[in-house]
């Protein structure tokens, strides 16, 4: 076997900015990348697969024979760490396999499960209701970032998990950087310890203070720790997880989602009287926006066949989403949006066991902050109709900086 | 497709995700107690049984299965 000169492989992930903040990959990257599995060379300088079709995504996010453990030796990284960057990593159970992933997850899927988040849907009515009434005062024009998509799911993540709100410009900051492939290396480390010891401080203020509070941090250290379940700074690193979960990628999405649908007018309009529709509406903008672009990264420890390749133990493999989501043989005429087709077998929230728990919480959030928006401000559009839109390219999960917005 | 199904969940692979109480939720349940899938009706009615299948593809875990529903073997009905 021949083996191509790495410089002779595209790069993953690619790095066009001129790019529509609404198109994934342009043409030109489509053509490069889209095969059903593709050699790409990382900025790393380490090789990968990319697996871009639908099927395939599926059947490798599902497959045990693929390690989520960033910390194995081979593991395909999107950037350069500093030598143990991720320092203390109990607790972090989207980066672990098997039993131990599932011990931890299991301690939090009855508190996302749909039924509670249901219940907490006049939380996130009255969230969004106080963002609005700051959208209104602060313009037109104002930015639909700093005053509804990125304060929404921060303050209801802060609510659930009993973190106080008013620390928010700490942790936003320091959650930015854990998922900015471009942040220096020292930086990320030195976030990820401010971020624990922050969180580490509050959880054993939460264990201490015993019955009270009913806030998932405190439930857990009640029900959990102190039943010698759950170490301490496993909570930690759960709060860590959940924390910065929470934070971008639903506000990225309302933002994205916002600009999508000023886009399309009569859709938008459609928002105030068809909200029995926005259901199936959201799983279209996830399908289309795809925001976690860049996939993914997953370290076989067996060979697998995927999409007609042998994947060998210890290669790395990145799962596309965003070009599985637009895959044409799972969704007719994938690059059109569509708010009326069906569109949930998407994998914007992954796939297998690592799928993301707080779904049912993002959905809601996203439907009812687009829902109340179009009733609220039913003749907003953009306020700049020329030039770039600042986005976050560089980011693990995409989206805008700012949306400037008038009405 | 048609036809009815018998359906079969995995509470051990079970990830919780809930795709499939939003499916299906006549069928579907998911656990107060710990978030995991719950059967409510392992036979369901033949009108779901498409629901059903597409619960299979959604669930991220491969925690459910259906299998065609035996035809019994008297067939009539009370
Ligand atoms: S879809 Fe699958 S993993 Fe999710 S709750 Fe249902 S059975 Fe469990």
């Amino acid at each position: 076997m021949t083996v191509a000169p790495l410089t002779d492989l595209p790069l993953w992930p690619p790095t066009n900015l001129d790019r529509d903040p609404l198109v994934p990959l342009d043409a030109g990257e489509r053509r490069r990348f889209a095969g059903p599995v593709t050699r790409v060379r990382l900025p790393t300088d380490a090789t990968a697969w990319l697996v871009t079709r639908h099927a395939d995504v599926k059947q490798m996010l599902r497959h045990p024979g693929f390690s989520a453990d960033l910390t194995r030796p081979g593991f395909p990284l999107l950037r350069r760490l500093a030598p143990g960057a991720f320092g203390d990593r109990r607790g972090g159970f989207i980066r672990m396999d098997g039993a131990e992933h599932a011990r931890l997850r299991r301690m939090l899927t009855a508190e996302f499960m749909i039924r509670n988040v249901r219940r907490i849907e006049p939380l996130i009515r009255q969230t969004v209701d106080r963002a609005l009434d700051e959208l209104h005062a602060a313009g037109p024009p104002a930015d639909l970032v700093t005053h509804v998509a990125l304060p929404v799911p921060s303050m209801v993540i802060c609510h659930l998990l009993g973190v106080p709100y008013a620390d928010h410009e700490f942790f936003q900051e320091r959650s930015r950087t854990l998922i900015d492939r471009d942040a220096p290396p020292e930086r990320v480390q030195r976030h990820v310890r401010e971020l624990r010891d922050y969180l580490h401080r509050l959880v054993e203020a939460k264990v201490a203070a015993g019955e009270r509070a009913d806030d998932l941090l405190s439930r857990l250290a009640r029900d959990r720790v102190e039943t010698g379940e759950l170490a301490v700074d496993e909570l930690v690193g759960m709060a860590v997880l959940l924390l910065i979960a929470g934070h971008e990628t639903t506000a990225n999405m309302i933002g994205l989602s916002t600009l999508l649908l000023l886009r399309h007018p009569a859709r938008y309009a459609a928002l105030r009287d068809d909200a029995g529709h926005a259901e199936g509406l959201v799983d279209e903008l996830l399908r289309y926006l795809s925001i976690v672009r860049t996939g993914l990264p997953r370290l076989a420890t067996e060979d697998v066949e995927i999409g007609g390749r042998l994947i060998r133990a210890g290669e790395g493999a990145i799962a596309v989403l965003s070009l599985a989501n637009r895959d044409r043989t799972a969704f007719d005429r994938p690059d059109e949006f569509d708010p009326y087709r069906a569109a949930q077998q998407h994998v914007a929230f992954g796939f297998g066991v690592h799928q993301c728990i707080g779904q049912p919480l993002a959905r809601a959030e996203l439907r009812i902050a687009l829902v109340e928006l179009a009733r609220r401000f039913p003749r907003l559009r953009p306020a700049v109709t020329a030039g770039r839109l600042p986005t976050r390219d560089s980011s693990v999960v995409y989206g805008l900086d700012a949306l400037p917005v008038t009405w | 497709m048609s036809g009815a199904v018998r359906v079969r969940v995995d509470r051990e692979r079970c990830c919780g995700a809930g795709n499939c109480v939003v499916t299906a939720p006549e069928v579907f349940d998911q656990d107060d107690a710990d978030g995991l899938v719950l059967l409510r009706r392992a036979e369901p009615p033949a009108d779901a049984a498409d629901r059903v299948r597409l619960a299979v593809e959604l669930c991220p875990a491969g925690a459910i299965t259906v299998a065609p529903r035996p035809v019994p073997e008297r067939s009539s009905t009370p």
